[in-house]
């Protein structure tokens, strides 16, 4: 197990460096100055030179690569070239908006695909399964940009339910938590459908094993066998891709919070990249992948931890 | 022959010939503002109604469509053409620095949440369908590169590759001669799921800004200008949006009805 730790670690720190060199070449290579961009078209070169310096600018490429690795090893993301705010706060602050979204999206995609998921695998070939797997095609086909448009027109337009955009701050908690419910549907909905698939062929592979016609013979009605032995079995490999939606939905959220407008990581990234504000951008997507990658890493763990048999394997 | 391959087929082939069609002609003129006729709902002239700035939805759709195909098709063959070679180098020499080497690159980009680095891309080299292809496309590489090798994998172990190798065939002709066709139906279902997230992937994109850029209409623009219309004419953010669920819907359906038509042929020779 320590060697298998040891070997899974390498690989992550590994692709953690590689990650960290092409975003920060592919921002590199980006045209445009920050420092002439700030200050505009009528600025004193020497003007220029002296903000490039405080913005350490001024320095070689490797070494430029070197500080800000070196710093986010210590928690230090660099600060944000036009609001002179370390970046490491204004993630901060972000998050809190991001964070409470992706958990919100990922408790409604479970809270729809499991029920969903085991009611089409034990009537297996009946309406309901039909019905639950032709909800899921569209699921899938739905862009949930589009979703969220329908649900703004429909829920905060039309019925007033909730805010059409926004965020309100969490001084109000019942405020905040309504101004993210619908972007919160939005995310979970494509999320909700890939989910409900798994839980169905996870619980279908689960059904025909030897153990569940022991749990029958012994006198258990399907419906205990079902509940008892079955779920707990076929929620592995579900609990796995929750594992790894979470980080796809802190990603995913960036469109839909450019459609309700909500200033979270996603809105973070696009002013951010507007502005020529690079070192929030390199910051931030190095933030999102270390997330999905740690979160992997993670889920690998775990898996390796109930499954002894997939240690040797790598 | 089975309803989803059907269904798809039919879906998809739509999609294909209204792209195909505009070329040649629409309904009305996609460049021409009538400010006159705008958001009209859909009558017996504008079948589909029409946008806020009276141009005729079903030609804006029609036009659109050529965008998004194009951007899916690229990505794709992208995808194919970077991938699918990576992949067969890679299982002819099994265990090779080339295959581990090619294994550690796909499981990075695995890793990279691909919207995000799709807007990185596309924000920094400029927004454009081109670049939106390239972003979309570097992401279908690992993809391919993964299905191509395992499939390749266990072909390598099969008598027939033994014979072509005793007959003299260098590991390049092999994979090119025999393993490329016993792998060539995984890759076509392969490639209409890509396909389809290639779409959804475009709209999203230009629905932020970040795709075909204007006077060039796209389904996802089409959305983006919608938003703020949504109470006013709903149609003109439906009829955008229901163009792109049905035909990822169509080439999902393709896909798995493909998978079903393909796979007992596929397994019979396989096993």
């Amino acid at each position: 197990m320590i060697a298998y730790v040891f070997k899974r670690l390498t690989a992550l720190i590994l692709s953690l460096a590689v990650a960290s060199l092409v975003i920060f070449l592919v921002v590199e290579v980006a045209p445009g100055d920050p420092a002439s961009y700030m200050l505009g078209i009528n600025a004193q070169p020497d003007t220029v030179a002296a903000l490039r310096a405080e913005l350490g600018l001024d320095v070689p490429k490797t070494q430029r690569y070197l500080n800000w690795v070196g710093g986010m090893l210590v928690g230090d993301f660099g600060t944000s070239y036009t609001y002179r705010s370390p970046v490491s706060e204004m993630v901060a602050d972000r998050l809190w908006i991001s964070l409470p979204l992706a958990l919100m999206a990922l408790a409604l995609s479970t809270l729809i695909a499991i029920p969903a998921g085991v009611l089409a695998a034990a009537r297996r070939g009946g309406v309901a399964d039909a019905g639950v797997m032709s909800a899921t095609q569209f699921g899938v086909a739905i862009p949930n940009f589009w979703f969220a448009m329908l649900l703004v027109a429909l829920f905060a337009i039309k019925l007033r339910w909730f805010p059409s955009g926004g965020f309100p701050g969490w001084d109000d908690p019942a405020a905040a938590l309504k101004s993210l419910t619908l972007p919160a549907i939005a995310l979970a909905l494509p999320q909700a459908a890939i989910l409900t698939r798994v839980m169905r062929s996870s619980l279908i592979d689960i059904l025909g094993e030897d153990f569940m016609r022991t749990a029958r013979a012994k006198g258990l009605s399907r419906r205990q066998a079902l509940w008892r032995h079955g779920l707990r079995n076929a929620l592995i490999p579900v609990l796995t891709i929750i594992g790894l939606q979470f980080s796809f939905l802190l990603a995913g959220a960036i469109i839909i919070e450019q459609v309700f407008f909500l200033p979270g990581l996603g809105r973070l990234v696009f002013q951010s990249i507007s502005q020529r504000d690079l070192i929030v951008v390199e910051s931030v997507v190095m933030l999102l992948v270390f997330a999905v990658i740690t979160v992997n890493f993670l889920v690998d763990l775990a898996y390796a931890i109930a499954d002894p048999r997939l240690r040797r394997r790598a | 022959m089975n309803r989803n391959l059907i269904i798809g087929a039919c879906l998809s082939s739509v999609v294909l010939i209204g792209a195909l069609v505009s070329f040649m002609w629409t309904p009305f003129e996609t460049d021409t503002v009538n400010i006159a006729a705008r958001m009209r709902l859909p009558d017996g002239t504008n079948w589909l109604g029409t946008d806020h700035f009276g141009r005729d939805l079903l030609s804006m759709i029609m036009v659109g469509a050529r965008t998004s195909l194009a951007v899916a098709v690229v990505a794709v063959g992208i995808g194919m053409g970077v991938g699918v070679p990576l992949g067969l180098a890679a299982a002819a020499r099994q265990g090779s620095l080339l295959d581990e080497v090619i294994s550690r690159l796909n499981d990075l980009i695995f890793a990279f949440p691909s919207l995000v680095i799709a807007i990185l891309i596309t924000a920094v080299f400029g927004a454009g369908a081109v670049n939106a292809i390239i972003a979309i496309g570097i992401f279908n590489i690992p993809v391919f590169a993964r299905l191509s090798r395992g499939a390749a994998l266990s072909l390598w172990q099969r008598e027939f590759i033994l014979a072509a190798r005793t007959a003299g065939k260098t590991a390049t002709r092999i994979s090119v001669e025999h393993i490329l066709p016993n792998i060539a139906n995984l890759l076509i279902v392969q490639g209409t799921i890509q396909f389809s997230l290639g779409i959804l992937a475009e709209a999203g994109l230009s629905y932020v800004g970040l795709g075909a850029q204007p006077p060039v209409p796209s389904w996802g623009r089409m959305l983006a200008d919608a938003q703020t219309m949504v109470s006013l004419a709903p149609h003109v953010a439906i009829v955008p949006g229901m163009a792109i669920v049905l035909t990822v819907l169509g080439l999902n359906l393709l896909g798995d009805g493909l998978r079903d038509a393909l796979d007992p042929k596929l397994r019979r020779r396989v096993a």
